[in-house]
């Protein structure tokens, strides 16, 4: 069963980085750029909104993506490496996948 | 102390502690020359990955150009940051999996062809080369207006330290040196941006001085540089000038370039495992955003400042920065009216002072009148982040040429031992053209280095990008979309900043993309041709498909 446990993983993998692409393309080229004229209309402290995520909020979720993506790809990989101890262990009671 | 003897003081401290790091960390075998032994922490990778990234255009150029720019200055901001992005999740964890030394390496590999590793290896060459050049002008440069040596005298000055780790040390020295030149970089970066802040708007953190009044009681800083600005007749600071498909295509082309410059990529070969690489991509971007989000509030900082302290000044009042900036020519005054006074307009025909973009940073500190320390500081900050660039460039070079060309191409049978030596013999090589290059720069080279991005986002990051998310992408796609992105782009470059520069105009740009922008296009091109071609040629083979598979999934390469 290697092969479909390498499939799942590789499948939540595509999924995860997929999504954190998403919010990575949405908040640069859409807020940075295509809707930056809109957001700065509103305003907090002496910034506009559109141009604060430009010049400083894209660079700060840019590092928020990395760091989700770091815990979560380190829970995909303890999972599967569990999966695949629990293989190697218990390959007489059949395995659960 | 003045100025020079503040500056002589930090440029040789620093200068000793790079070398002392080079005896300490000599290399003895390719794994180490190569990949510093793939022992680095990830917390020290992501440090010498932010110095090796951070060059001489962030350090000197990036807030001016910004400070020019204004809102539009954000691609450079983005482009530069979110790149890591692409970099920590679509590339670096699967090229540490595949473990080898090279970006050629892989795509030689993994497109189980030697003319793709030579393509690669030609495509690695020219962007490394074209970058390193910039980092030896702007050394030579640096250490000219402040230590009062000619630039020549400069360059070798940079080209002898450089040498020196480069070749003793490899990928090890170069690492640690990098982690030390980052430190010096941030903190020359840093306490003048803190300085300001404090001085305008009582605030520590620049990032929280930006959105804050200024102490002058004339409201919000970047109300009042919007309001200066347009007295002025300047475009206003927060508002867009470029198209919004240019601004897109730019930062677009600056991020597909940043995760495929081969220089950074080869930062996540050191490391010990996948896990790590994870890591230290995010420690780099940690690392890189300290001074990518300080980068734009100095912009806006030296700005203000800059219109403040010479706008409608008499001339014969000016301080003394002025005079000294102006014996360089990068500030010019003409006074068109006679009145003796400088007229600083964004009407061409009435303005009488033009300022050079590259000095925002460099005279900054003066302007804002800081101490002599904090003014010295910035030089030895800018060399470090021009020498630490220059020697991870340099390290790619050799690689292609040792590793790539020879060991892996031409000269298979040579030992480990001689691999080594042309390693050396070819930093030594390398380092010798980039400092005849710095010393007798054609007029190009400083506008060509932001071009290396476009070549790099047209051909390795489709590539390298492909070869891990699509198993049955072949050598035939993959040569031919490297070679037409990179040809599509290049051409593009070349006709309109070398043959036709007239030419270069929104009018005739195709689609409205400025050649800045062009890289993103090349990177289309290279993936429909990659694809197209792919269809109809046999699918990878089986053993390269399960090389594929394999670095896919954690655990030991």
């Amino acid at each position: 069963m290697v092969d479909s446990r390498a499939h799942s993983y590789w499948k939540a993998n595509i999924k995860l980085v997929l999504s954190l692409l998403c919010v990575w393309f949405l908040i640069s080229f859409g807020c940075g750029i295509l809707f930056v004229d809109a957001l700065d209309n509103i305003r907090f402290g002496g910034f506009k909104l559109g141009f604060w995520i430009a010049q400083q909020g894209s660079i700060l979720v840019f590092i928020a993506l990395i760091f989700i993506y770091i815990r979560a790809m380190d829970k995909l990989d303890e999972k599967y490496n569990q999966e695949s101890s629990g293989e190697s262990n218990q390959q007489t009671e059949g395995d659960s996948l | 102390m003045s100025v020079q003897a503040w500056t002589y003081v930090f440029v040789v401290l620093s200068f000793s502690l790079y070398i002392g790091i080079a005896i300490w960390s000599r290399a003895g075998s390719t794994k180490e020359f190569y990949v510093a032994g793939g022992g680095v922490h990830p917390i020290a990778n992501g440090m010498a990955t932010a110095a090796d990234w951070m060059s001489a255009a962030s350090f000197i150029g990036m807030a001016g150009l910004i400070s020019f720019l204004g809102r539009d200055g954000t691609f450079y901001l983005m482009g530069w940051t979110g790149g890591y992005v692409l970099l920590a999740l679509l590339l670096a964890p699967y090229l540490r999996k595949f473990g080898k030394f090279t970006v050629p390496d892989f795509i030689g590999d993994r497109y189980y062809s030697q003319t793709a590793r030579l393509v690669a290896v030609f495509c690695a060459i020219v962007i490394s080369f074209i970058y390193v050049c910039g980092q030896m002008q702007g050394a030579g440069i640096v250490f000219s207006r402040f230590l009062e040596v000619d630039v020549t005298t400069g360059v070798i000055i940079g080209m002898a330290i450089v040498f020196f780790y480069a070749v003793l040390g490899g990928m090890k020295g170069i690492t640690y040196t990098q982690v030390a030149q980052y430190c010096v970089l941030i903190f020359a970066f840093m306490v003048p941006a803190i300085f300001i802040s404090l001085m305008m708007t009582g605030q520590a953190i620049p990032q929280i001085g930006f959105g804050s009044e200024l102490l002058d009681g004339s409201g919000y800083l970047l109300d009042r540089l919007d309001g200066l600005s347009q007295e002025l007749g300047f475009a206003t600071y927060t508002e867009g000038q470029r198209s919004t498909q240019d601004v897109f295509f730019i930062t677009a082309a600056l991020m597909f370039g940043t995760a495929g410059l081969p220089h950074v990529i080869i930062r996540f070969f050191t490391v010990p495992n996948v896990r790590d690489a994870r890591r230290s991509a995010g420690y780099a971007i940690i690392f890189i955003a300290i001074l990518y989000t300080t980068a734009p509030t100095v912009a806006a900082f030296a700005r203000t400042n800059l219109i403040n302290s010479v706008s409608n000044v008499e001339y014969s009042a000016v301080p003394e920065w002025f005079s000294k900036w102006e014996s360089t020519n990068l500030i010019r005054f003409n006074d068109k009216n006679n009145d003796g006074k400088i007229q600083y307009l964004g009407d061409a025909e009435k303005n009488e002072l033009t300022v050079s973009a590259d000095i925002m940073v460099m005279a900054n500190p003066e302007i804002a009148g800081l101490p002599n320390w904090v003014v010295a500081l910035v030089t030895a900050g800018a060399l470090a982040a021009a020498l630490s660039t220059a020697a991870g460039l340099l390290l790619v070079i050799s690689t292609s040429v040792a590793h790539d060309m020879l060991k892996r191409t031409f000269m298979p049978s040579i030992t480990e031992k001689q691999e080594l030596l042309y390693a050396r013999l070819s930093i030594f090589v390398a380092v010798l053209i980039a400092g005849y290059v710095g010393m007798n720069p054609p007029a190009y080279v400083a506008q060509v280095v932001a071009f290396a991005f476009g070549l790099a986002a047209a051909s390795f990051f489709p590539a390298i990008v492909l070869g891990i998310f699509q198993k049955k992408m072949n050598k035939e796609g993959a040569i031919t979309g490297m070679a037409a992105g990179f040809i599509f782009t290049a051409s593009y470059i070349i006709y309109f900043k070398l043959i036709n520069p007239a030419a270069n105009t929104a009018d005739n740009w195709l689609f409205g993309i400025s050649p800045e922008g062009i890289g993103t296009l090349g990177t289309m091109i290279n993936l429909f041709f990659a694809y197209t071609v792919s269809r109809f040629t046999p699918e990878a083979p089986a053993e390269v498909q399960e090389l594929v598979e394999n670095i896919r999934l954690p655990g030991e390469a």
